[in-house]
């Protein structure tokens, strides 16, 4: 770890170095560990070390970026140089105003110690306690345990100093019981706010109820999507329209102030919550906003960053997702608002329809009507009567996530931290299932 | 870099591994795109570091640093075995590498126009050339041009002997044209979608595509698509133009046939696959006319070098023969197991990840047919070009495309364009129905540059080399069921 002070001192060498009318840096340093496990051995078990260093330079309205891992002087002047250059030879952009100014940024606590010093031999012990909890249940385990620190330091010629140090925690865990499978997986902060013996219970008696799936003819079925389902779908709607690039583009679905799910679904952002993966300012040193996107159904604001919110006299929210920017701002910290009822509740009220743990290799095919196709995964299985009663074979989607989000009946208490998203479980009318695989 | 290659190798021998090799890697790269007649991006990034890996105790580790030093290698080396030694703590079988022989050479892959001795402004004319012409089309909302270049320096060295340098540069350009109207969205793009096309050759492959030559074509194709039907939802004979079938080839093919995902190593992330070692030699995975290769000796391919990741010599693989699977991607450890020699496949996304089975370039073997006798020839079909979307499921079987555009075909003749097209099947009944395959004329080796696999992911350069070709008794269409209900 160098610290704040040190972390600053070299992101500033840029701006020592710049000749640019403005200029950015963010400067990145960590570890990250991996072990990897599949047949209830690990086979890939992987440590790296890296950095990097990127300047954003700007010359009137043209802007050049530049990016190194190597952090000795030399290397940083030319990788400065080398932005400045491209600044130069750029062409004008009327559109960009400048980088943004600093702001009070919130002090969050997301470095833990003892998740930074994880060691390899803890990760191999951890991965053998998964391993044996799967054996113990008859199911061959695959997956992932990762640990990892980083420390990062955003500057602009404009006084924005922000430093975050993190360290992150991340379980996966496929089980496998003959022709049945099985997924969990869990993210925190902290490896201790993880349970990788949980994931691996929950992946194996998944695993061991999907033995012998039956296929089923494709059609529309009530559903009841389990948290990681639910997850997906709400991070294709934060990809496909919940950024300002996207409506500025004419390329979301966003329609401001008129209904676009049932009145039940509401979907904000809030980098600051310690329920998500907190982080306290983006990519450009901004700090984050909560942000309100779909409130009661109705849609209701989107995330900026500097580019998009002085493009329209706004202020960003602190969603800069870095590097070039041409991706646009991107919510990367979801939630959506959890419902009374219990997955139990769930599959109690459903007379025939189908449970799905997980979806695979979901791709869209229309954007602005939110229309995406996918393929169900690792646990998935047929309900009767108010009763799960029996595995089936994985099934291919097709379908309007703002469509069937518009004909959600019940939304679990419980909800999941995933990656970019905080989601409940839900029960769904009329889910369009469009083929069905051989296994 | 011989200091430091021997300094790892030694010191890995010394800590008890046994095998282990080290690469050194630089990586440059250079992108550029515009929009809406603005550069969006011009970034430069250079990347260099080493990774080590080893076998101590019949288990793997490996670890890698930024920092290329006497100090560091020393470091890195122990954290490699270190790791190593805690794989080894969970049982395992112990690992066993098929043998190569020791390799010693530097190879360069010359260009003719090296991408960094191209002015950025000539490169930006271009785009803005193309992207000003896109967007003289009222009905296009974002037209975007883009370019990439990269340099890759490699030195690897093995416990064994093996001492390579290799240098490599890349090129790849591409036009995309969106026009928008009334909640409607649509696309076109050249020479291929998401981002073009790629090679291991210099500017002069840019400058093959004539972007700008073709950027009004691009765009009237997409505003037209505005106004053009939904394909039908039909079950119909089906030609796929070459970029929609190279990743076609890279979902059902080139994916099932790593065998590290066939031994189930990839199952917690994008799964495994149908094509278990029982197959080998017997299954049929493709009707007779289809023949794949797996050929990372074809010049200007993402997907050729002289040596893989772990020093194995390039080589030609027979993938399907005549319809009949019949050889895997492999790698030192995964051939073993099947008593095979590696067929130099391990290739890794720069310094700091470990190589992994990836393709090369996957290639389907021109046929006597050209595109314009499929059309011809087909009573009633579907023309579709150019991907728009894929999914396929976890073992590589059920797979669902969307492309661009779609043309009706009515008795020999191309006919209306349809919008929102997708074709879905499994994956050995489509390539068994396969009837048709353009020959060497249209045969044009494809570079995808960001094919996905692993855990930390890598994304890596690979080539398939198709011509167009015909399917029959394709399932067509299933957006129409989705939207009807909007």
């Amino acid at each position: 770890m160098l610290g704040r002070e040190r972390m600053l001192e070299i992101a500033g060498k840029a701006l020592d170095y710049s000749t640019a009318d403005q200029t950015q840096v963010t400067l990145t340093i960590g570890e990250s560990s991996l072990t990897r496990f599949a047949n209830s051995m690990i086979h890939q078990n992987v440590s790296e070390r890296n950095a990097e260093f990127a300047v954003r330079a700007v010359v009137g309205n043209k802007i050049g970026y530049a990016v190194t891992n190597k952090l000795d002087d030399q290397s940083l002047k030319s990788v400065v140089q080398k932005a400045i250059d491209f600044a130069r030879h750029s062409a004008e952009n009327p559109d960009f105003v400048s980088l943004p100014a600093p702001k009070p940024i919130k002090e969050v606590n997301t470095y833990d110690a003892c998740t930074a010093g994880y060691s390899p031999e803890d990760r191999a012990s951890m991965v053998g306690r998964i391993i044996e909890e799967g054996r113990k249940r008859g199911a061959v385990a695959a997956g992932q345990l990762s640990t990892g620190y980083r420390e990062y330091a955003v500057m602009n010629s404009l006084g924005v100093a922000a430093y975050n140090s993190r360290t992150q925690a991340d379980v996966t865990t496929v089980m496998n019981a003959g022709s049945g499978y099985g997924y969990a997986d869990d993210t925190a902060l902290r490896m201790s706010d993880i349970d990788p013996l949980r994931a691996a219970i929950e992946a194996a008696e998944t695993a061991v109820k999907g033995r012998d799936p039956e296929p089923i003819e494709p059609g529309e079925y009530d559903v009841v999507l389990m948290p990681y389902a639910v997850g997906e779908l709400v991070e294709f709607l934060g990809y496909l329209g919940l950024g300002a690039l996207a409506v500025q583009e004419g390329r979301s679905f966003m329609k401001f102030g008129e209904r676009i799910t049932g009145e039940n679904i509401t979907i904000w952002d809030d980098a600051l919550d310690p329920r998500g993966l907190p982080r306290p300012f983006d990519a450009e040193g901004v700090p984050a906003q909560r942000v309100d996107m779909i409130v009661n159904g109705v849609a209701t604001a989107v995330v900026y960053d500097s580019y998009t919110a002085m493009k329209e006299g706004k202020e960003s929210t602190g969603h800069a997702t870095g590097g070039t920017g041409t991706y646009g701002p991107m919510p990367m910290n979801m939630f959506m608002q959890p419902g009374d009822a219990s997955i139990d509740d769930m599959i109690d009220m459903t007379k025939k329809g189908i449970l799905v743990t997980r979806f695979h290799y979901t791709n869209v095919i229309h954007p602005v009507l939110t229309v995406i196709t996918g393929m169900t995964r690792d646990g998935t299985f047929l309900i009767e009567n108010g009763k799960v009663t029996k595995p089936l074979r994985n099934l291919r989607f097709t379908d309007s996530v703002l469509e069937r989000l518009s004909h959600v009946e019940m939304i679990s208490r419980e909800t999941r931290r995933l990656g970019m998203v905080v989601a409940p479980a839900i029960k769904a009318r009329s889910f369009r299932f469009t083929g069905v695989t051989e296994f | 870099m011989k200091e430091y290659t021997e300094r790892a190798l030694d010191r890995i021998r010394r800590l008890g591994a046994s095998y282990g090799d080290i690469r050194i890697v630089k990586n440059m790269a250079e992108s550029l795109e515009v929009k809406n007649g603005k550069v969006e991006e011009l970034a430069a990034s250079v990347d260099e570091g080493f990774g080590i890996r080893v076998i101590v105790d019949g288990a793997w580790g490996f670890a890698s640093s930024l920092d290329i030093s006497l100090e560091e290698i020393d470091r890195i080396a122990e954290m490699a075995v270190r790791i190593a030694r805690a794989s080894a703590l969970v049982e395992h079988e112990p690992v066993k590498l098929s043998p190569v022989e020791p390799a010693e050479g530097r190879f360069v892959a010359e260009v003719e126009k090296d991408p960094w001795e191209v002015p950025i402004e000539e490169k930006i004319a271009l785009l803005m050339d193309a992207d000003r012409i896109m967007r003289q089309i009222p009905e296009i909302k974002v037209a975007e041009s883009t370019m990439s270049f990269w340099r890759t320096e490699t030195t690897f060295a093995s416990t064994e002997g093996s001492y390579i340098e290799q240098v490599k540069t890349e090129s790849g350009a591409g036009i995309e044209a969106t026009a928008v109207r009334d909640g409607e969205v649509q696309k076109r793009s050249y020479p291929a979608s998401f981002g073009g096309d790629y090679a291991a050759l210099g500017y002069e492959f840019v400058e093959s595509w004539d972007l700008v030559g073709n950027a009004e074509r691009v765009a009237r194709e997409a505003a037209a698509l505005l106004e053009a039907p939904q394909c039908p939802s039909d079950v119909r004979t089906l030609i796929l133009e070459g970029s929609m079938l190279a990743l076609q080839v890279h979902e059902s093919c080139g994916h099932p046939i790593e065998l590290d995902r066939v031994f189930g190593t990839e199952a917690s992330y994008a799964g495994t696959s149908f094509l278990t070692p029982e197959k080998l030699g017997n299954f049929r995975y493709g009707s007779e006319i289809v023949n794949i290769v797996a050929d990372a000796t074809v010049a200007g391919g993402l997907g050729s070098f002289e040596y893989d990741d772990e020093g194995v010599p390039a080589q030609c693989v027979d993938i399907v023969a005549e319809g009949i699977f019949c050889g895997y991607l492999t790698s030192r450890e995964t051939a073993a197991k099947l008593g095979l020699r590696s067929g130099g496949a391990m290739r890794a996304d720069g310094w700091n990840r470990i190589p992994l089975i990836r393709m090369t370039n996957i290639n389907l073997l021109p046929g006597d047919w050209t595109l314009e006798e499929m059309i011809e020839d087909t009573k009633k079909g579907i023309y579709a070009e150019m991907v728009g979307s894929w999914s396929i499921d976890d073992k590589r079987l059920n797979f669902q495309f969307a492309t661009e555009v779609a043309y009706d075909i009515q008795d020999g003749s191309l006919g209306e364009m349809y919008k929102n097209p997708t074709y879905t099947g499994i994956t050995y009944e489509f390539w068994g129905s396969c009837d048709a395959i353009a020959g060497e004329d249209e045969w044009h080796l494809w570079g995808v540059p960001n094919c996905a696999k692993g855990q930390p992911v890598q994304m890596m350069h690979v080539g398939h080399g198709v011509a167009p070709a015909r399917f029959q008794n394709v399932r067509i269409g299933v957006m129409e069921t989705a939207e009807e209900d909007e």
